[in-house]
């Protein structure tokens, strides 16, 4: 039983973090139709960015008001977002969206690469560590363990990510004409909707949530030269799970993800990777593009 | 007619200024040539799978599988015989291949590239946490023999490189004749509307299953002579950024002509050589720079250049 509530618990917090990464890329997939390879690598400038920073601010006299830490965080992804968006989507992705998708595909795995360099150049290649916005909470009793209580703001910030996308998408003006283009992006235009500012919306969200995503994991690890590579090959997972494009299906693809691989780390920790993919393999199986998408007619 | 000469003058030359060139270079570069081809090999499968409009980002499975034949093999029967490790290489890979090529087959675009993507890292998942098989340090590999013939130095890598020369010709000049043959025109058909090959009454599916089974047998060679020239396999091996360096490789040469994959596979192992030496720290960046520019510059890559009189041009 104890077991159980472990495996349910660790998979909980594993897909929290997975979905605020996940969400980012199914969304720019959804309004741009590139899959984006380098998504890990902004994760990774994201937790770095935030490593530096938060390093600065308890450099700097940080000790007098410590949860300011939280807000750096935030402004470190939100920086990294604005700088870098504009430079990749209106210098180098806006020449690919008529093309195929898999050109997208190698378009970014180009970005990941140089990506993955310059992180190098910038930070070097020892690891970085902050530590102490993971420790402020304390810790959490839940039943018979325990927890740190990070672990459970994860969740929360991940929940409150989810609900905001959803109701950015469909309560607002704005997310409203980003839906409109993702259905149509000709007619959209047509009706006078700046498809161009739209795109750039977009992708920068989904840049903002990929160092989001490494914002919050810079204090649970030590941040070194190559915490991004791993963590795209899973998030593809859960978005080819859910559907690409799909919200909702990242935020079930992300729980399948969390509680498979949490289930697999206690029982058989061998198969800890084959199991992510073998979960994603059976969806595929039987719905050939996800759960959330309907399978499309084919055009002549 | 005309077309068959080309192909027997074209697999000469090559046979000719291959093997002549071997006897002339150094160390380095003769071991730098022999990956290079064989890693052109596996390149050549994705190429073949391109023709048809799918790209397989999990090319990196066959590869790995063709190495691990090798160590494995090598470790645990004493078997170093080269004729033999490509022999069990190419049945291992026709049976992973073909229990994944019909499956495979029903998906298209991001899917096929994802899902291959995801086999490979299955078998990557796997054999890291196989302590047996040597987890994330891998196996070594013993030098081959060649039917019972065993050099040391310098003529084990001539004559590995040879035998590299030597299946590269051979497999090029069947993929090409392939290629022109009705199950490659058929491929070049459903890239540009499979829909209507369907209706023409050809099996789309069965089209794409055979280019999956081909293209894993070449990896399986590819991996069996690299695994055997480093002297070393690991995990790594089947890692996405291998495969991906795979689909590079056949981006830059694009899918019109077959010795632009090779000459794409000499370029990469240069550039990597060279940028490690000087630029040890920024090889990737230049890589990446690199792709992007010829994707931007030649969309159908340098084969394009090679070849725009006979296929593309009109």
């Amino acid at each position: 039983m104890d077991l159980l509530l472990v495996i349910l618990v660790d998979g909980l917090i594993y897909g929290a973090w997975l979905f605020i990464i996940s969400v980012g890329l199914t969304l720019v997939f959804g309004v741009l139709g590139i899959l984006n390879l380098a998504h890990g690598s902004l994760y990774a400038i994201g937790a770095y960015a935030t490593a530096t920073a938060v390093g600065i601010y308890f450099a700097y006299g940080g000790d007098a008001f410590p949860l300011g830490s939280y807000i750096v965080m935030a402004f470190s992804a939100l920086l990294v977002a604005v700088v870098i968006a504009p430079i990749l989507e209106r210098g180098l992705l806006r020449h690919f969206y008529h093309r195929d998708e898999v050109i997208g595909v190698l378009v970014t795995y180009g970005v990941f690469l140089i990506l993955e360099d310059a992180i190098k150049l910038i930070w070097g290649v020892d690891p970085l560590f902050v530590y102490e916005p993971y420790d402020l909470l304390g810790m959490v009793e839940a039943g018979p363990l325990f927890y740190v209580a990070y672990d459970f703001l994860v969740i929360a910030v991940s929940a409150v990510t989810g609900f905001a996308v959803w109701y950015f998408l469909n309560r607002t003006r704005r997310g409203k004409v980003m839906l409109a283009v993702i259905h149509d992006r000709e007619m959209s235009q047509t009706m006078g909707v700046n498809v161009d500012k739209v795109f750039l919306l977009a992708f920068g969200t989904g840049v903002f949530l990929a160092a989001f995503g490494g914002a919050l994991t810079a204090p649970m690890i030590s941040v070194s030269p190559g915490i991004g590579v791993n963590v795209i090959i899973v998030a593809f997972a859960v978005i080819i799970i859910g559907g690409l494009g799909s919200i909702e299906g990242a935020a079930l693809g992300a729980v399948m993800v969390g509680i498979s691989r949490a289930a697999s780390v206690h029982l058989m920790p061998e198969l800890e990777l084959f199991i992510i993919y073998f979960v994603m393999a059976v969806v595929l199986f039987f719905r050939p593009e996800g759960i959330f998408v309907r399978t499309q007619t084919r055009k002549i | 007619m005309k077309a068959l000469s080309d192909i027997r003058i074209t697999t000469a030359l090559a046979l000719v200024v291959l093997v002549g060139g071997g006897q002339l270079l150094p160390d380095w570069a003769l071991f730098l040539m022999t990956i290079a081809l064989a890693k052109g090999l596996v390149s050549l499968g994705i190429v073949m799978q391109m023709r048809a409009g799918l790209v397989s980002f999990g090319q990196g499975l066959f590869f790995c599988i063709g190495a691990y034949v090798s160590g494995l093999m090598a470790n645990f029967t004493g078997v170093t015989d080269i004729f033999l490790l490509t022999a069990l290489a190419v049945l291992a890979c026709l049976a992973v291949g073909g229990a994944f090529g019909p499956l495979l087959a029903n998906y298209r675009g991001i899917f096929f590239a994802m899902l291959s993507l995801s086999l490979s890292m299955i078998l990557y998942g796997v054999l890291s946490k196989m302590n047996s098989l040597g987890g994330t340090d891998g196996l070594n590999v013993a030098a081959p023999t060649f039917a019972g013939y065993a050099p040391e130095g310098r003529d084990l890598s001539m004559t590995l490189y040879l035998y590299t020369v030597v299946i590269v010709v051979f497999i090029g000049a069947m993929l090409r004749t392939g290629f022109d043959s009705q199950h490659g025109l058929v491929s070049l058909a459903i890239r540009s509307n499979e829909l209507r090959v369907e209706y023409l009454g050809a099996s789309v599916r069965r089209t794409n299953a055979i280019n999956y089974v081909i293209s894993a047998v070449l990896g399986g060679i590819g991996g069996v002579i690299t695994g055997l020239a480093i002297g070393h396999v690991d995990p790594e091996y089947a890692y996405w950024t291998t495969s991906g360096e795979f689909v590079f490789v056949a981006i830059l040469a694009g899918y019109l002509s077959i010795p632009a994959v090779f000459v794409a596979s000499i370029i990469l192992e240069l550039v990597r050589s060279f940028s490690n030496l000087y630029f040890p720290n920024t090889w990737q960046m230049v890589l990446g720079v690199f792709l992007l520019v010829i994707i931007l510059a030649l969309p159908n890559g340098l084969g394009s250049l090679f070849q725009r009189r006979r296929e593309g041009g009109s």
